[in-house]
Order: C-alpha cells, then sequence, then structure tokens
C-alpha cells in the first residue's frame, strides 16, 4: 500500500525526516510512536503531500507520488486538532469529501448517516460544529476522513485531546472499526498505550530516524535500544559487560537471556524482573517509596551501589518505605540492548 | 523544492493582472504627467524640485498638510473606535439601518461635504443662527468634516474584525486573573492592531489627500497639497510646481506605507475567527448602556446633523418647504450648465459604480489573494504598491488619463470604461485592505484538511477561505461601490459633459450662483445620499440572508 524509500525532509538545515524506509501492508495499522519533535507529524504530511520530500521516494499502490497534488493522492489524514470547517455543519463536514469526488447527492446523504452512525452519533448532521464537545468533534473529524473512502487513512494524534477514559474507550472502538471495514491505517501518537493498544505493528522515531519496528510485544518485550527502552518508560538501564549468560553492571552480576550478544552491551531489567531474596542472598537495598498502580505496586529502590532501581511487586509482597531488603534478577526479564544508532547532533 | 517554485508560480499568475491594471492606468498616467511637468521641452529640470521645495508657501503647505491629516486621524479613532466597539459586540434595534447611515458620509462628495459643513457651522448657518458660533474658516471645521467622512472606515474596518474575533479568547485571560481592561489591552487589542493601524492609514492617506473639503472650508488661510495640485494644474496650468509637488505627496505617502508596511508585517497573527452573530448581544449594565448613548449621540451629532441640515436645505425654497428644486432637476436649463437634464447622472453614477466595483473587486480580490501567504520582497513590494493610488493626487491622476489613454492601440477618451477605470484604482486598496487581514487569519490548515479530503487548491479557496471571507468580500465590494459613487477629483477631468456623474453634476451646480442652482445642488445631494443609502441597506440584508450550511 504505502512505501517510503530513503523518505529525507529538512527545514532549512535541520533534517527533520532522515532516509526514513516504511513499508505499510493493505489493511495494515501502523503506528508511528515518538516523542515531539521526532518527525512524525512531518512523515504524515510528506505522504500526504502537503509537505516535499527533499529526498526519496512516496509511493502509494507501487507508484511513485511525487508531483501528485494532495488531493489527488487518495489518502485520508485526520488532523490534531481536527480542523473541522468552521461555516459547515456536521453533515456539510462529513459530505466534504464525498462532494469533491463528485459523488451524487443522494448517495452523499446516505454515507453522511450511514457514517455518522458508525462513529456513534447518529442523527447529528445538523449540528454546527461550533457546538460540539471534544470527543464529538473527534468523531465527526474520523467521520469526515473516512467518507471519501481513502486508500490510506493518516491519524495525527487522534485522541491527543481527549480526557483518558473516553481515550481509552475510543481506542478499542477505532481498532475495531478499522478491522471491520479493512481499512489501512498509518497513525502518528506520543502515547505508547495508544500506539499500542491501536496497532498491529509500532515504528519508533528518533530525531527522523526509525529506532525500531515491530510488533507492540516485540517493541515492549525487546526494546531495540536505551532510547526506545526509556521511551517506553523503563528506568532500568545500565552499562553492562554481558559474558555468556551473565553480564557485570553496577548492581553486581546481572542474569541474561541464553542466545544473547556478549561484550560491551547495555541492559534493560524490567521492574517485573526484579524480586525480593532473603537477606544476604543479592544485592543489598533500601526502599525509597512505593507508588500503588492498581494491579502491583511500583518501588523504588536505591542500592548500595548504582543507580536507583525500579522494581514492581504484587499487592501483598511489598515491602515498607525504608526497609532494608535484598533483591536479585530474572534472566527472563532482562534485555540486552542493541547498540545505540549513531546520533547525528 | 518544486512546491515552493510551484507556489511562486501560482502567486506571480495572481499577480497579472493587478500589476498590468496598475501599470496601464496608474504608473503611466502619472508619470506622463510627471514627465510634463518636469522636461517640459526635451530636457530634465530636476533643479525645479529643490527650488520648488524651498518655496515658503509650499513649506507652509507641506507642514499643515501633515499636521491637519495627523490631528483628524487621532480625532476619528477617539471618536470611532468606541463606535467599531458598540457596532461590533452589541445589538440594538436599528442596527443595520444605522450601519449604513453612519456609511453614507464616506460616499458623499467632498465638494457637498464642505458644503453641509458650511450650511452647519458657516455664516448664517445652524449654529450661527442658535449660538452665534461660526467654525468656518478654522482648522475645526476641516477636522470635524474630516471625522464626518473617515468615521464609517474606522467602524467598518475595525468592527468588522472585532465582530469576528472570538470571545472566549478574552474569557480564558479573564480566567487566568487579567482584569477585564487587561484582557481587553493584552488580548483583543494586540488582535485588532492590524485592522486598527489599517484603518488609521486609510483615515490618514484620506486626510493627507484632502481637497474639497479644504478648498471650501479651508479658506485661503489653509491649503492643503491635494488642494495646491489642483489649483497650479487647472488654474495657474503651473505644470512644473504641479509635476513637484505630485512627486511630492508620492514620497510622503510612499514612506508612510513603507513604515505600515513593517509594522504591519510583526503584527499580523492568525486569529480565531467566529460568526459574528456569536459575539453581539443586548448591553447590559449601565456603564455598557451608557456607553451605547454616548455612541448613538455622537453619530447623531456628527453624522446625521449635517446631512439633515442637507436635506432641509434641498427643500426649503424661497416660498417655503416644496419640491421644486427636484422638480428642476428633471429638465435643461436655459443656462446651458448642462448637455442633458441633471436627473440623468443617477443612471450614469450606477451604471459607472457597478462597473468600477466589478473591476476593484476582481483586481484587488487577486491580489489579497496573491498576497495571503507573505512571502519574499516581491510581494511586500507589490502590497505598498496597491496602496499608492489612495495617496496620489486624484487630479494627477485624472490629468494624466486624458494625456495618455488618448492614442491607439488604448484609445479610451471616447469609451465610457474610462470613467470606471479611474474610480477603480481608488477601490482596489480599499477590496485589498479589507481582505487580507481576514484571509491571512484563514488557518492554513483548514485549506490542507480540504485538500486532503480531494479538494484541488482552487476548489479549496472556494469551499474553504472564500465563505469565510465573504463578509469581508461583501464589505469591500461595497466600499468600492461608495468610493466609485463619490469620487470626484479624477472623474471631474474624465467624466464627458453629456455624461455627468452626479458628483460631478452637484459640483456643477454649485459653481453656478443663484440659489436654484444651489438648491438643485443639494436636492441632487439628497439623492445621491438617498441612492449610497438603499445600496448600503441592500449590502447589509444580503450579508445577514446567508445561509449557513450547504445541504
Amino acid at each position: 500500500m504505502l512505501t517510503l524509500e530513503g523518505a529525507t525532509v529538512r527545514f532549512g538545515d535541520r533534517t527533520v525526516l532522515e532516509a526514513v524506509d516504511l513499508a505499510v501492508a493493505d489493511h495494515e495499522i501502523v503506528c508511528l510512536l515518538g516523542p515531539s519533535g521526532s518527525g512524525k507529524s512531518t512523515l504524515l504530511r510528506a505522504v500526504a503531500g502537503l509537505r516535499e520530500l527533499d529526498a526519496g521516494r512516496v509511493l502509494l499502490d507501487g507508484a511513485d507520488q511525487a508531483g501528485v497534488p494532495t488531493h489527488r493522492r487518495g489518502v485520508g489524514l485526520m488532523f490534531q486538532d481536527h480542523q473541522l470547517f468552521p461555516q459547515k455543519d456536521v453533515a456539510g463536514n462529513v459530505a466534504f469529501g464525498p462532494r469533491m469526488h463528485g459523488v451524487p447527492k443522494a448517495e452523499r446523504a446516505a454515507r453522511v448517516e450511514e457514517l455518522l452512525g458508525l462513529v456513534g452519533l447518529p442523527g447529528a448532521g445538523g449540528r454546527s460544529v461550533a457546538a460540539l464537545s471534544g470527543g464529538e468533534q473527534q468523531r465527526v473529524a474520523l467521520a469526515r476522513a473516512l467518507a471519501p473512502r481513502p486508500r490510506l487513512l493518516m491519524l495525527d494524534e487522534p485522541l491527543g485531546q481527549l480526557d483518558r477514559g473516553l481515550r481509552e474507550r475510543l481506542v478499542v472502538e477505532l481498532r475495531e472499526l478499522f478491522g471491520r471495514l479493512g481499512t489501512t491505517v498509518l497513525a502518528v501518537t506520543h502515547d505508547q498505550g495508544e500506539a499500542f493498544a491501536l496497532a498491529d505493528r509500532v515504528v519508533v522515531l528518533r530525531d527522523g530516524r526509525i529506532a525500531q519496528s515491530g510488533t507492540p510485544v516485540e517493541v515492549w518485550r525487546r526494546p531495540a535500544s536505551e532510547f526506545v527502552a526509556r521511551f517506553l518508560g523503563f528506568e532500568n538501564v545500565v552499562p553492562a559487560e554481558v559474558s555468556g549468560t551473565g553480564a557485570a553492571t553496577a548492581w553486581g552480576r546481572v542474569p541474561v537471556p541464553e542466545g544473547s550478544p556478549q561484550g560491551k552491551r547495555t541492559l534493560l531489567v524490567r521492574p517485573a524482573g526484579v524480586r525480593v531474596v532473603p537477606a544476604g542472598g543479592g544485592l543489598a537495598c533500601r526502599v525509597v517509596s512505593r507508588t500503588f498502580r492498581g494491579h502491583h505496586v511500583s518501588v523504588l529502590l536505591r542500592p548500595a551501589d548504582g543507580p536507583p532501581l525500579e522494581a514492581e511487586f504484587p499487592l501483598g509482597e511489598v515491602p515498607g518505605e525504608g526497609a532494608e531488603v535484598a533483591v536479585a534478577f530474572r534472566a527472563e526479564d532482562v534485555v540486552v540492548l542493541g547498540a545505540e544508532p549513531q546520533s547525528r547532533s | 523544492m518544486s512546491r515552493d517554485v510551484r507556489g511562486s508560480a501560482a502567486r506571480l499568475g495572481l499577480m497579472v493582472l493587478p500589476v498590468a491594471f496598475f501599470g496601464l492606468f496608474f504608473a503611466w498616467p502619472v508619470a506622463s504627467i510627471v514627465e510634463r511637468g518636469l522636461r517640459p521641452d526635451g530636457a530634465w529640470d530636476l533643479g525645479a524640485i529643490g527650488a520648488t521645495l524651498g518655496r515658503p508657501e509650499i513649506l507652509d503647505v507641506l507642514g499643515f498638510t501633515v499636521w491637519q491629516a495627523a490631528a483628524s486621524t487621532g480625532l476619528t479613532l477617539l471618536v470611532a473606535l468606541p463606535g467599531a466597539y458598540v457596532f461590533a459586540r452589541f445589538d440594538f434595534p436599528g442596527k443595520n439601518v444605522l450601519r449604513a447611515v453612519v456609511t453614507v458620509p464616506f460616499v458623499l462628495p467632498t465638494v457637498l461635504v464642505g458644503t453641509a459643513f458650511l450650511a452647519l457651522l458657516g455664516r448664517g448657518g445652524f449654529t450661527d443662527q442658535l449660538w452665534g458660533l461660526r467654525l468656518d474658516s478654522t482648522v475645526w471645521a476641516i477636522l470635524l468634516a474630516h471625522v464626518f467622512f473617515n468615521y464609517a472606515v474606522v467602524v467598518r474596518t475595525v468592527g468588522g474584525l472585532w465582530a469576528q474575533l472570538d470571545p472566549r479568547q478574552e474569557e480564558a485571560a479573564r480566567v487566568l486573573g487579567a482584569s477585564r481592561w487587561t484582557a481587553w489591552r493584552t488580548v483583543t487589542l494586540p488582535a485588532l492592531v492590524p485592522a486598527v493601524s489599517a484603518a488609521a492609514l486609510m483615515v490618514f492617506l484620506f486626510t493627507f489627500t484632502s481637497f474639497g473639503v479644504v478648498q471650501i472650508l479651508g479658506g485661503d488661510a489653509y491649503t492643503t497639497l491635494e488642494a495646491e495640485i489642483y489649483r497650479q494644474t487647472a488654474r495657474l496650468l503651473d505644470l512644473r510646481t504641479a509635476a513637484v509637488l505630485t512627486l511630492t505627496q508620492f514620497a510622503a505617502v510612499g514612506a508612510i506605507l513603507a513604515v505600515h508596511a513593517r509594522t504591519a508585517r510583526r503584527r499580523e497573527t492568525a486569529l480565531r475567527l467566529v460568526p459574528p452573530e456569536l459575539t453581539a448581544r443586548r448591553p447590559r449594565g449601565a456603564g455598557q448602556w451608557a456607553l451605547l448613548g454616548g455612541v448613538l449621540a455622537s453619530a447623531a451629532v456628527l453624522i446625521l446633523l449635517p446631512l439633515g441640515v442637507l436635506v432641509e436645505r434641498s427643500f426649503a425654497t424661497p416660498e417655503g418647504y416644496g419640491l421644486r428644486y427636484y422638480r428642476a432637476l428633471g429638465s435643461l436649463d436655459e443656462a446651458g450648465t448642462f448637455l442633458v437634464p441633471p436627473l440623468e447622472a443617477i443612471g450614469n453614477s450606477l451604471r459607472y459604480a457597478v462597473a468600477a466595483t466589478a473591476v476593484a473587486v476582481v483586481v484587488g480580490g487577486l491580489a489579497a489573494a496573491a498576497l495571503t501567504r507573505r512571502a519574499g520582497r516581491l510581494t511586500r513590494g507589490f502590497d505598498a504598491l496597491l496602496m499608492l493610488p489612495l495617496g496620489v493626487s486624484a487630479v494627477t491622476v485624472g490629468f494624466g488619463f486624458l494625456i495618455t489613454l488618448d492614442e491607439p492601440p488604448l484609445d479610451l477618451r471616447a469609451s465610457w470604461i474610462l470613467v470606471p477605470l479611474a474610480q477603480a484604482l481608488v477601490g482596489v486598496p480599499f477590496v485589498v485592505r479589507t481582505m487580507l487581514p481576514v484571509l491571512r487569519a484563514v488557518d492554513e490548515r483548514l485549506r490542507e484538511a480540504a485538500a486532503v479530503l480531494g479538494a484541488s487548491p482552487w476548489r479549496a479557496w472556494r469551499e474553504v477561505d472564500l465563505p469565510l471571507v465573504r463578509r469581508a468580500l461583501l464589505i469591500a465590494a461595497g466600499f468600492a461601490f461608495a468610493v466609485s459613487l463619490g469620487e470626484f477629483g479624477a472623474t471631474v477631468f474624465i467624466a464627458r459633459p453629456d455624461s455627468p456623474t452626479l458628483p460631478v453634476a452637484v459640483a456643477r451646480l454649485l459653481g453656478r450662483p443663484g440659489e436654484l442652482n444651489h438648491g438643485q445642488a443639494m436636492a441632487l445631494s439628497t439623492i445621491l445620499m438617498v441612492v449610497c443609502a438603499v445600496c448600503l441597506l441592500l449590502l447589509e440584508r444580503l450579508r445577514s440572508d446567508r445561509t449557513t450550511g450547504e445541504f
């Protein structure tokens, strides 16, 4: 469906996208994940033709899009702040795309009703967009983007401005909707929870380059680099010397899964992989703070040596604040991270 | 960057027509007449510039021109800004009618306004009879007449934008701890600054080049550059001095425009616009009612009173009130003032004004579209070029038309289109100034949203920009129409004797002695006033009738 080859965009002498290669298959939902300024939105704009590439190619269904103006690319884009047309009502907004594509009036009206039903706003066609709540605007924006049946639907921070509860519910709805319609989706978000919930595949961007690409499970289980690990919210990252199934770190010797790459590496210890052992049997730490997370409690430990350590304990087994404990590490929850890609700067 | 290249090409394409229009019907005539003045016998006489500008009486004219323009602008803003607020934010019965009424002065012939104020403030006039107060031949009469003229410029330009500013922006500031005044000063005022400075600039330019008003109310004591150019050209036939003064006026206006362009560039921002119906409400509390009352009272004294005196005089025959003056308009007088009955001037004026409005909207609209995306030096120069007709002597333009557009391939002397072309020249800057702030305030991403949904750039403009700027476009067209109806300085030179416009006919009647001619002038002016009021009222109608959705 969509292929990017060496896509590069510069703003002046700042490179926003650097030689990005990306392919999105038919019916696939791909989420671009990255901090602000990583080039996510620029990538969408480049695909939509709102921003010319400085190098590389955008192909849709195998056809090079260079020189194809935005309105002929047949892609949809849902803007971060919706950009609903203020002078048109809800139906006018949703019908806009079909109208541009010359769909007859009767068919258009039917399509508007169908889509408004699909996004959960049946009969809202006559309402003014100014009178809609944030969530409703979001739904109208989605219906508007879907209305011309784009071959590729792109979403820029689709749920960015909504409150958490609504967001979590909508993610599920969206995924279900896209699955039912068979829509090919390229979405952009800075929220990993949203990306993992929505996507078949997650692509992590850093400074205009792809840092990692994989299914949500893959990325979550095996972050490719320290950047990805930290972006996903993991704090237990230390330099290590890996040899065999163990690694020497500031926290002492940490077991690593079999077949891990050897030598000077960076190690990630997932909080769940930190467990309490009888005193003297592991790394001595003091409990600095505890944060209740619902299903578990997140505990910050300060080891006698080395950086602070984050751990996760089941509800019943949480040591008190200030307690002295000894911890050991579970090899399955230790990841030997790849070398950091050469950073530009 | 092929996209940028395409964008520039499109921009240049949009500029072609306006540039050609201005080159042919503005730059060429003006340049020709300046050349005639400064190169009388084939050699440039540039020493004339220094010599002319060194003359003390010319320096006096210059000094007074600048001073009265600044004072008039300040006074107009002082009086009209509260008016702009009231029209933008308050709902009250008769608002549309009143808005049309305050616009009427703007289209009245300057000569006539001078006469109306003379009747109001001069010897035997309204205030003289009541209180023995005479202000003619004082600067105050000139300043008041200028406020009378330009009140609508500020109310329409500033009020038009003000009505569309989202009040929630101010509310957001209030919630963040700003007082009412601080919120206005930090949120609304900066948003209004481009419109206010655009309006102030227009007022300054009009008063800087003021002609008819100064001619009549200034007496011998006060003369502006424009009046002096007319005197030198038409009475003394001293083309050399006239050319130097034209250049001086040109340079001064150029300097003002350059300063304005610089400040405007810094200030313009994308604004959140909402439909004006959402922002206006009935006044609340004693303060707001007092403000509304004050604005209505000042408008009544400044605008309705002179107009009222004018109407009263059109009916006041020596035998008591009657229609004698109006009846006389339908027939030819024996003195041979006209080749046709003066009444025909109404049809002429309307025809010319419609054509001039069409030209001004097309040329100005294209120019504004080209200027929407701010870009390089070329575009900025273009922006300034569009404003110049406001600052260049209309007398010079009209005379220039006569001496340049009189030979093939462009022999337009015999064509009726000559008058609308000259009138459109003055209308274009209005169209551009009115539309540009609104066009620039349209969020670029709305156009992008339309493009992504399959709209071509032209379609996106029609679907997104046009509905949002339709209001501005109508206001602009109304302005262009009004200016065309009232244009006098250039038209008086080029209108053919058998098809005078209303202002030309009024001036011709005023120039003849006798109370019948004077009374007919008043009657014809009253008709002109009514024509304008009706047109503007229709425009207001059109504006509020627009439907919201597409379905």
